[in-house]
């Protein structure tokens, strides 16, 4: 028989049972859409947390460590070309790795240990100064106020725990001035009196000076743009890198450079942060960086963790999603065996006006199909749904803990199709066994059935 | 190739058989039984029930096949064709009507007298005439549109005439035609078949038990007891032809 007529038949069987057959197909529906819905959660969380990272520059970043830095007893690394002598990471170094192919930028981590006035009244915390770069992120999207206005400027950003420290409500404080004292160094000459004509970038030392700025708060963070890294802190207050630079605060890797007896006044990082253009060229910048006598260190290996766990908790969805696929797959399967029973004769009649085996076959193929693809479309629909329901829900629930709404539920155009061509194929499964037991059928026994 | 010698047979078969299991008996439903039916000729098959009549018919059209011996047609021995030919022979070869007519009832008169030419895969433009035709041969064509159910028994039958008619068949297969129809009614019916036999020149095998009814319409009776062919003999119609 044509494919048209095929179809034509099935459609109008399955018509002829209506009720049944949109029951069944219903339940079909409900079966895609239980798993379209979990899956685009797994989808939805899997970019939620991909788009949050990416954002976070956190894996197309490569932290950058002198070798013989003082972080402590620690697993020793795996290094490329370990022949190379330790560098020190100064401005030379910070060039010759701004100079690598696929970098975007380098800066340096300017991060110290400060005490913040505000109104009369002392806090311990530390600072951390955040390049332009930082301003898209994504870790200062929602943030009450507003991001430094320029990279000199005298302007400072809250860590949200550290505005509550300040004030009871975080939000008054933007607008408001604080006082940063800090530790500046300043260089001594070693030769200083001495008449020495030794240039003064020898010079053996440097004193702490205290000093004050005023800076302005322009902002409330509720994330945590600069977490710790190298054994210093997590950052409450954030300033723009080039403001921060300037004001030479002492550092921690002032105490190991002041005890090799290297030169103060020459400017020397505790760590470089390097940013390479994607993700996917991180490992090779890494190496090469390693290969230059540098400390290296990424989260790319974290994120190919993120993705193994991704890719379990999908499946794992994808499982819990299927079961109710699989009870709608019955469904079918008794849906079309309740059919032969019923259209036995009708079977007889037609195998006695000449329908081969296969043509019988075949037509009830063409049914479950019809009731995979409708069950399938309309439990994509129904997913999408589902899903935006959840999402909705989570955002309503998000709104009343004042936190910002996420997008917990994504179905992509690949999710639809898989839904709907698995929908057909499982229905197609289900439609074997009624199929080949409605071929086989005795044209005989068919016609004498009552 | 052409099985028949003679060229002018539709159907021969030779000693066949067709034996069933019920456990441990063995039920002979047919019992080596051999005949030809010529081309063109109305051969009515009487017996009582029971007596393997419907069974031959079947056998003869190809929705079952003999235990024993070898039915031949035109082209082929049913008795070695694949069920894939079987159903090719049905759908080119013969037309079956039966006592319960067997019409979908969710269908049209014109769409289940479309179906054999569905199944024969026939162009769609070539189907509502063929359909128009048939349906002109049993005098319906106002009731097109119509269900079987919104028909009498009569009416019904002779769409199921048409149905069997429309791929053309050469051979026509009715198993207790008036089976379920009054006297008047089965008269009318076997005067149409009559009728398209000559208008046609198929052939016709008709099951039935009706004697009187055989007698006046066939050209041979062949009677059946036990499985086992009885009795052949030819009607004043037969001697006339």
């Amino acid at each position: 028989m044509k494919t048209r007529d095929l179809t034509d038949l099935a459609l109008r069987n399955l018509r002829e049972a209506i009720l049944r057959n949109a029951l069944t197909t219903l339940g079909v529906a409900v079966g895609v859409a239980s798993l379209v819905a979990m899956l685009s959660l797994g989808v939805g969380l899997q970019q939620l947390a991909s788009k949050r990272l990416t954002q976070s520059g956190l894996f197309d970043t490569i932290f950058v460590t002198p070798k013989n830095s003082f972080q402590g007893p620690r697993r020793p690394q795996r290094e490329v070309n370990v022949d190379k002598p330790a560098r020190p990471l100064d401005e030379e170094a910070r060039h010759e790795l701004e100079q690598l192919p696929n970098v975007i930028e380098v800066y340096p981590q300017v991060r110290f240990f400060t005490e913040v006035r505000f109104q009369n009244k002392p806090y311990a915390t530390v600072v951390a100064g955040l390049p332009e770069s930082s301003r898209n992120s994504g870790a200062f999207d929602g943030m009450q106020g507003r991001f430094f206005s320029s990279q000199t400027a005298e302007e400072a950003i809250l860590q949200i725990d550290f505005a509550k420290d300040l004030s009871e409500k975080p939000d008054s404080l933007v607008g408001q001035d604080l006082t940063l004292r800090y530790a500046e160094r300043e260089a001594i000459p070693s030769s200083a009196g001495s008449g020495s004509a030794e240039p003064a970038e020898s010079s053996g030392g440097f004193s702490i000076v205290p000093k004050e700025m005023k800076l302005k708060i322009v902002g409330v963070v509720e994330t945590e743009p600069a977490p710790g890294y190298g054994g210093v802190g997590n950052a409450r207050l954030l300033m723009a890198l080039e403001t921060a630079s300037k004001l030479r605060a002492a550092q921690v890797n002032d105490l190991r450079d002041i005890v090799r007896g290297e030169n103060a006044n020459k400017t020397t990082y505790g760590s470089l942060t390097v940013r390479a253009k994607t993700p996917s060229q991180v490992e090779a910048l890494e190496t090469s960086i390693k290969s230059r006598g540098f400390n290296a260190f990424s989260l790319l290996d974290a994120s190919k963790s993120l993705r193994t766990f991704f890719s379990v908790f999908d499946s794992l969805l994808g499982i819990f999603g299927s079961l109710a696929l699989a009870v709608a797959t019955l469904g079918i399967v008794n849906t079309l065996v309740m059919a032969i029973l019923e259209r036995r004769r009708e079977i007889g009649v037609l195998k006695a006006l000449g329908a081969a085996d296969s043509d019988v076959q075949q037509l009830f193929f063409v049914e479950a199909g019809v009731m995979g693809f409708l069950g399938g479309a309309f439990g994509v629909g129904l997913g999408w749904i589902l899903g935006r329901a959840i999402t909705i829900g989570t955002n309503l629930y998000l709104k009343r803990q004042n936190l910002n709404p996420i997008e917990l539920s994504y179905v992509p155009w690949w999710l639809m199709l898989a839904g709907l061509i698995f929908a057909v194929v499982v229905s197609l499964v289900a439609g074997l066994y009624p199929a080949s037991r409605a071929a086989k059928l005795n044209p005989v026994d068919a016609l004498r059935y009552e | 190739m052409n099985l028949m010698a003679d060229g002018q047979t539709a159907v021969r078969l030779d000693h066949v058989s067709r034996h069933y299991r019920m456990g441990q008996t063995s039920i002979r439903a047919v019992d080596d039984v051999s005949f030809s039916v010529p081309d063109g000729e109305f051969l009515a098959l009487l017996g009582s029930s029971g007596s393997g009549k419907s069974t031959l018919l079947n056998l003869i059209a190809g929705l079952d096949r003999p235990t024993a011996g070898s039915i031949l047609t035109e082209r082929s021995n049913l008795a070695e064709l694949s069920s894939t030919d079987l159903a090719c022979y049905r759908r080119n070869t013969i037309g079956m009507i039966f006592q319960s007519f067997n019409l979908l009832p969710r269908m049209t008169l014109e769409e289940n007298i479309e179906l054999p030419l569905r199944l024969a895969e026939v162009d769609r433009s070539d189907r509502s005439r063929r359909v128009r035709e048939a349906l002109e041969h049993v005098r319906l064509t106002h009731r097109s549109g119509h269900r079987p159910s919104e028909l009498s028994g009569g009416e019904q039958q002779r769409v199921a005439i048409a149905r069997a008619l429309v791929n053309r068949p050469k051979i026509l297969l009715a198993d207790e035609p008036t089976g379920n129809l009054d006297s008047t009614t089965g008269e009318t019916i076997l005067l149409l078949l009559r009728e398209l036999k000559t208008q046609i020149g198929m052939t016709i095998l008709m099951v039935t038990h009706e004697r009187p009814l055989a007698e006046r319409f066939a050209d041979r009776l062949i009677t059946m007891s036990d499985g086992k062919l009885q009795s052949i003999s030819t009607t004043s119609r037969g001697t006339t032809a």
